[in-house]
Parts: C-alpha cells; sequence; structure tokens
C-alpha cells in the first residue's frame, strides 16, 4: 500500500482556511462553494469512469434526486431536514440499484446512451411532477440548514460547512486511492476478462461503485438543496451531468485529484474572463481544446509531468 | 458573458441586471438587454438622474439557477450596484429573491410568475402582468357577451399550469362553468381528440393556454373541425411568429394583449400611445428589429428605477419604499400602482382585447 498524499491535503486545508480568513467577499466565498460542491460530483464520476471504466451521462439525476427529496420532503411535509439526508440517500441507491442492475451489463456508447435516457426521464419527471416539484418553474422555500444549534444561514457559514464536508470527503478519497479497491477497479477497466479469470466477480464490483457514487451524489444535492434554498429542473439536465463529465475529463481521469482540479478550473476560469464579454466563450473553448488534445491525462497530467518527483498524485 | 456597456469615468449610479441572454430563454433575454442599453445611453446624454450618469453592469444567467445566485452575488458585492433589473425567467428570479430581500437589494423582476412578489416583501417588485390578469380580462369579456359555459385546454409546463390554475379559480368569482378541462404537450402533433371531447360538450367559449407552436396547432385542428365555438388564446401567443405558424386558421380568434403590437390602431386619445410609439420607434431604428414586449418590460423596470432614485436618492431601503409608492406611472406595459400589498401594481386594463383578422392585430373591445 502506498502513502498517503500528505501534501495534497494539507495544501488543500491551508487553502481552505486562508480563504476563510483573508477573503471577505460573499461572492468569492459562493464559488469556493460551488467549486467544492462540482469537485465532489466530478469526483464521484472520476471513481465511476476514470477508475473502473463506466460511463454515466445521468449523474444529474441522482444530484436531482437527493435535492428534490430534500425540498418536498421539507417544503411539504416539514420533515427533519438531516432525515430527508439520509432518505435522499436511500431512494437515489435504490434508483442507482434498479437502474445499474440491467445497464451495467453494457459497455462503451450503449452504456453512455442507457444513463443518458436515464437522465432525461428524471429531467422530465422533475418538470412534469408539478404537484410536488413545483415543475419548471421550481420549488420554493426550502429551510436552511442547522446543525447542532447552528444556522448555516449565510454564505461564511455555509462556506465552513461545506468545507468540513469537503476536507472529509478529499480524506476518504485519498485513502481510496491507496486502498486495495482503488487497483481492483482500475484492474476491470483495464481487462475485464483478466480481471474474471482473477476471481473478480466484476459485475457485481461494478454495482457497487455505481451505487456508492449515486449515493454520495445524492447526498451532495440534498447540500446543494439547503444551500440555494431554491431548485428547479434546470440545475438537474444533461448540460450538468456533461459538465461534471468534463470537469472530470479536463482535471484528469484516473487520478485522485483530477475532479477537483477540474472542477475548480471550469468553476472558477469562466468568472475570471466575464471581462473579456464576447471573446468569453472563444478563450474557454480554445483552453479545453489545449488541454485535450495536449495533455490527455488532464490538468493531473501536467502536474504529474513537471513536478511529479515532488507530488505524487 | 458580461456585458459591461458603459464605463462613464464619473460614474455615480451602479444599476445590475441580470438576463437570460443566451440558452433557451433568449428570447427574452435579448430585447431586454438591448432595450436597457439603450435607454441607460440616452439618459446618460441627457445628464443622467439628478446630474449623476448611470453604470450599467448586464450579466447573463443563461437561463440557470445557480447562474443567476452567482451573478446576483457578484453585482452585489464586487460591482457594489444600489439595484438589480431581471432576472428573465420565473425560476431565476425565485432563485435570487431570498438572497435579495436578506441583503436589502431592490429587485426589479421582469418574469411573470406571481409567486415572485407574492407574498410581498420589501425589496422584491416585477414588471410584467400575471396569468389573474389576462384571465380576469377574458372572463370579463365573456360575461359581458352572456357566455355561461367554458371549455378549457392548457399546456403541461408552467405557463400553462398557472394559466389552468388560473382559470379554474376566477371562473366561480365570474359565474362561469367550466365544462371540459384538456392538457396537451407542447410537441403534441395533432390535438383532435382533444377537441372533439370538448366540442361534445357544447360550451359556449373555448380557451387554449400556451405559448410555442402547439396553440397553432390548435386553431389548426378547431378549423378543421369545423368548431364554430369563439375560441380564445393567452397573451403567450401575442407575437406574429404565432399568425405566421397558424395561417389562415388564427383568423377570428381573441387574445388579451399588451397594447404594444396593436399601437399603429389606438386612438391619439389613448393615454399609452405617445409611450409605446416613442418606444417602439427608437427600439426599431436602433436595433433592426420588431419591438417585443418582453423588452417592454425591462423598459417599464429601469422608470420605475429611474422615478425611484430620482426621488429617494441612492439609499437602497428608501428606493424600495420609493419603488412601493409609485402611483398612476404610464408604462409600456399598463398603468403601474404599487403598494405596500401589491409590488407589482397593474390592473386588467393591462391588456386588451385583441381580435385576429386577416393576419392582421385588431381591437376586439
Amino acid at each position: 500500500m502506498k502513502k498517503l498524499n500528505l501534501f495534497y491535503l494539507s495544501f488543500l486545508a491551508i487553502v481552505i482556511v486562508l480563504f476563510y480568513i483573508f477573503v471577505d467577499n460573499q461572492f468569492y466565498k459562493s464559488i469556493l462553494i460551488y467549486i467544492m460542491i462540482n469537485a465532489i460530483n466530478a469526483s464521484m464520476l472520476n471513481i465511476l469512469f476514470g477508475y473502473t471504466g463506466v460511463i454515466s451521462l445521468g449523474q444529474a439525476a441522482f444530484y436531482g434526486i437527493g435535492a428534490y427529496t430534500t425540498g418536498i420532503l421539507t417544503v411539504h411535509f416539514g420533515c427533519n431536514p438531516l432525515l430527508t439526508i439520509l432518505i435522499g440517500i436511500l431512494i437515489a441507491s435504490f434508483v442507482a440499484f434498479l437502474v445499474g442492475y440491467p445497464t451495467l451489463k453494457l459497455h462503451g456508447h450503449y452504456l453512455a446512451m442507457a444513463t443518458l435516457g436515464f437522465g432525461m426521464i428524471l429531467y422530465i419527471f422533475f418538470n412534469e411532477f408539478s404537484n410536488y416539484t413545483g415543475g419548471p418553474s421550481g420549488l420554493v422555500g426550502i429551510p436552511k440548514l442547522s446543525l447542532f444549534g447552528f444556522g448555516l444561514d449565510n454564505e461564511d457559514k455555509f462556506y465552513v460547512f461545506i468545507s468540513i464536508y469537503f476536507f472529509i470527503f478529499s480524506i476518504l478519497l485519498e485513502l481510496f486511492d491507496k486502498s486495495y479497491m482503488s487497483y481492483k477497479l482500475k484492474f476491470i477497466k483495464e481487462s475485464e476478462f483478466a480481471s474474471k479469470s482473477f476471481g473478480v466477480n466484476v459485475s457485481r464490483v461494478k454495482l457497487i461503485v455505481f451505487v456508492l457514487v449515486a449515493a454520495v451524489t445524492s447526498l451532495t444535492g440534498s447540500i446543494f438543496a439547503f444551500y440555494s434554498g431554491f431548485i428547479s429542473p434546470v440545475s438537474f439536465n444533461l448540460k450538468y451531468s456533461i459538465d461534471i463529465f468534463i470537469m472530470a475529463t479536463v482535471g484528469g481521469l484516473g487520478s485522485i485529484v483530477g475532479g477537483t482540479l477540474g472542477a475548480t478550473m471550469l468553476t472558477a476560469f469562466p468568472e475570471l474572463i466575464t471581462n473579456f464579454e464576447d471573446y468569453e466563450m472563444i478563450i474557454y473553448g480554445t483552453l479545453l481544446l489545449i488541454i485535450i488534445m495536449f495533455f490527455p491525462q488532464g490538468i493531473a497530467g501536467i502536474f504529474k509531468k513537471f513536478w511529479g518527483r515532488y507530488v505524487k498524485s | 458573458m458580461v456585458l459591461v456597456f458603459t464605463t462613464v469615468a464619473l460614474a455615480d449610479i451602479k444599476l445590475g441586471a441580470i438576463f437570460s441572454i443566451t440558452g433557451p430563454a433568449s428570447y427574452l433575454g435579448l430585447p431586454e438587454k438591448q432595450t436597457l442599453e439603450m435607454l441607460v445611453e440616452e439618459l446618460n446624454k441627457k445628464n443622467g438622474i439628478n446630474g449623476e450618469k448611470i453604470d450599467l453592469i448586464i450579466y447573463d444567467d443563461k437561463g440557470e439557477d445557480a447562474e443567476a445566485r452567482k451573478k446576483f452575488l457578484r453585482l452585489v458585492q464586487n460591482d457594489k450596484v444600489i439595484a438589480v433589473i431581471g432576472p428573465s425567467r420565473t425560476g431565476t428570479s425565485l432563485a435570487i429573491k431570498e438572497l435579495a430581500q436578506e441583503m436589502g437589494i431592490p429587485l426589479i423582476s421582469v418574469a411573470a410568475s406571481k409567486t415572485i412578489v407574492y407574498p410581498v416583501q420589501k425589496y422584491i417588485f416585477k414588471t410584467p402582468q400575471s396569468d389573474e390578469q389576462a384571465v380576469e380580462k377574458i372572463y370579463d369579456y365573456l360575461k359581458k357577451n352572456g357566455k355561461k359555459k367554458i371549455a378549457i385546454i392548457t399546456s403541461q409546463d408552467g405557463f400553462g399550469d398557472t394559466g389552468r390554475n388560473a382559470l379554474i379559480a376566477e371562473a366561480k368569482n365570474y359565474e362561469l362553468e367550466v365544462v371540459a378541462d384538456e392538457r396537451f404537450k407542447d410537441t403534441d402533433k395533432d390535438m383532435t381528440s382533444q377537441l372533439s371531447k370538448i366540442a361534445a360538450k357544447k360550451p359556449d367559449a373555448v380557451i387554449c393556454w400556451g405559448v410555442g407552436p402547439a396553440p397553432a396547432v390548435i386553431a389548426k385542428n378547431y378549423k378543421q373541425l369545423n368548431m364554430n365555438i369563439p375560441l380564445f388564446m393567452s397573451h403567450g401567443v401575442a407575437s406574429k411568429k404565432f399568425i405566421e405558424l397558424a395561417g389562415a386558421a388564427a383568423d377570428g380568434i381573441y387574445l388579451p394583449a399588451g397594447r404594444l403590437v396593436v399601437v399603429d390602431k389606438l386612438p391619439d386619445s389613448d393615454k399609452y400611445k405617445p409611450i409605446l410609439m416613442a418606444y417602439k420607434k427608437s427600439f426599431e431604428a436602433k436595433f433592426n428589429s420588431h419591438v417585443s414586449p418582453f423588452g417592454g418590460y425591462a423598459y417599464d423596470a429601469f422608470h420605475l428605477f429611474k422615478m425611484a432614485v430620482e426621488k429617494a436618492g441612492k439609499d437602497k431601503a428608501k428606493i424600495a419604499d420609493a419603488l412601493q409608492n409609485v402611483k398612476g406611472f404610464v408604462g409600456v406595459t399598463g398603468v403601474f400602482n404599487m403598494s405596500k400589498d401589491d409590488h407589482n401594481g397593474l390592473g386588467k386594463e393591462s391588456f386588451m382585447m385583441i381580435r385576429i383578422k386577416n393576419g392582421e392585430w385588431e381591437i376586439a373591445e
């Protein structure tokens, strides 16, 4: 077993804490909150696609299940907020099991199509089940989350909460990366037949990973619902599935920091270049093109290439 | 995509705006952005408000909730604006209204839904009419013409849903009986089955509530089935596009619409005519495209902001109070009479009943 990348973890912790101390601007904090949310989603997709080789274009649906379960149960039924997070995770896991069991037998384009279809179905469901979801105009009035008597009612407090969540998540991710499990998944990605011949129960492992990824994505969705206080189907459409897919790819597939790097860049970069007005899209597109063409292993690959000796990712 | 339009050296009044300039709702955002830019440019040439020029900062929310939220925080925290106009969609408006209220930033939305301003919050306003007012306008007309039984056919989306709720809720107040309640999907290519069911119930009038191509399909099927019952549509089809799609089948359809579409046919004595003509002329001269009611919402929002700042200065709480006290302002959409119970301020008279005849709009009342 390899050693944990303590450099990366302490770097994350320092950045998060310094940002909290020195930046007194809610706009920048909100950007960082979105970065962390996207980073978790992209990292989970990275485990699914980058490690295991299971492509999914329906991750926004699991994200939406979490958000809508929390939204509906708190707004219409006045449930305990923490309980709704748990129920969301259970529903998402169950749905992931139902969807994953038949579809994970597919590969490549076929699996992409199946998960894409699943995402579309859920998107239509969020729109049409309007008695509860509020339909296309959205669900208003989701209460703020409060933990142990602390109300997370502004960007500052929420920033602290999501930082802790994100940091714990990063540690778990790092532990996973250095564990036997990650090698098993990469083995499946390399060759399903070879791993089968070594006694790995491929379909079972894939299903477990799919369900676990859906559960974490749903948890993040619930937290997003508490953060924004308002949800509408637009946040859970195909575009979001593709966005996190791009984040994972640009960040670096199969590298544990890939999701975080990709999410940081693709969330923060458009905000930095908004002042270029009409050229924004061109700059953004060119950058993506360069990374994909010249650095197929993503941003994580660039780091590895130049600082490989010092930073083991 | 930011469009910092004017960076005037002595810019003193900072006004923010969030519109859906790209994405699926760009048909709303683009005319809104163009109108606002045009108005600010005109006003700055005339020395601005109380001698202070306006610095307008417009951001694009792409029609997404999260994007609208980010851009709103950016306007407030980085650009330090004193008020925000927009967003274009109901969803994006709802996504930021709590934030605007908490931070004490006057927000003048240009989206339609009543839920934006009900329950009333100190800092939240909107300029478009609500669906209820369109429904009341139709029902007034029906009652005046002695109709008793109505059939409704509504689309299964946000617009159709709120319309349907309003149609059913208001029917009692006007002693109308809803004898049929049919739904359709935006993508349906044939509505004869729903319409046949409606015809069997023999209503005195049929009301269709939807936007896009589907209402045009209904108009065509209506003619094919030879239904002679008067057909009413919502203000959602008040565009030339609808007449193009429905062709000859559009003839004879009634709908409530803002005065902007029939501005040429208004009598000279009409109090709206000068302001509508002025807006239409300057917009069409500058952008070489047809003026739309959506741009009109931004027009009204900007003038409300201007009036409030003229009266209250740059204090945000005072601007909100001044907005709440606006009375009798004649805008493009209608006459605004704000009060502490009504942060929209429009009545049903902001609509006119219009009839389509030979592919043209005609005043029906």
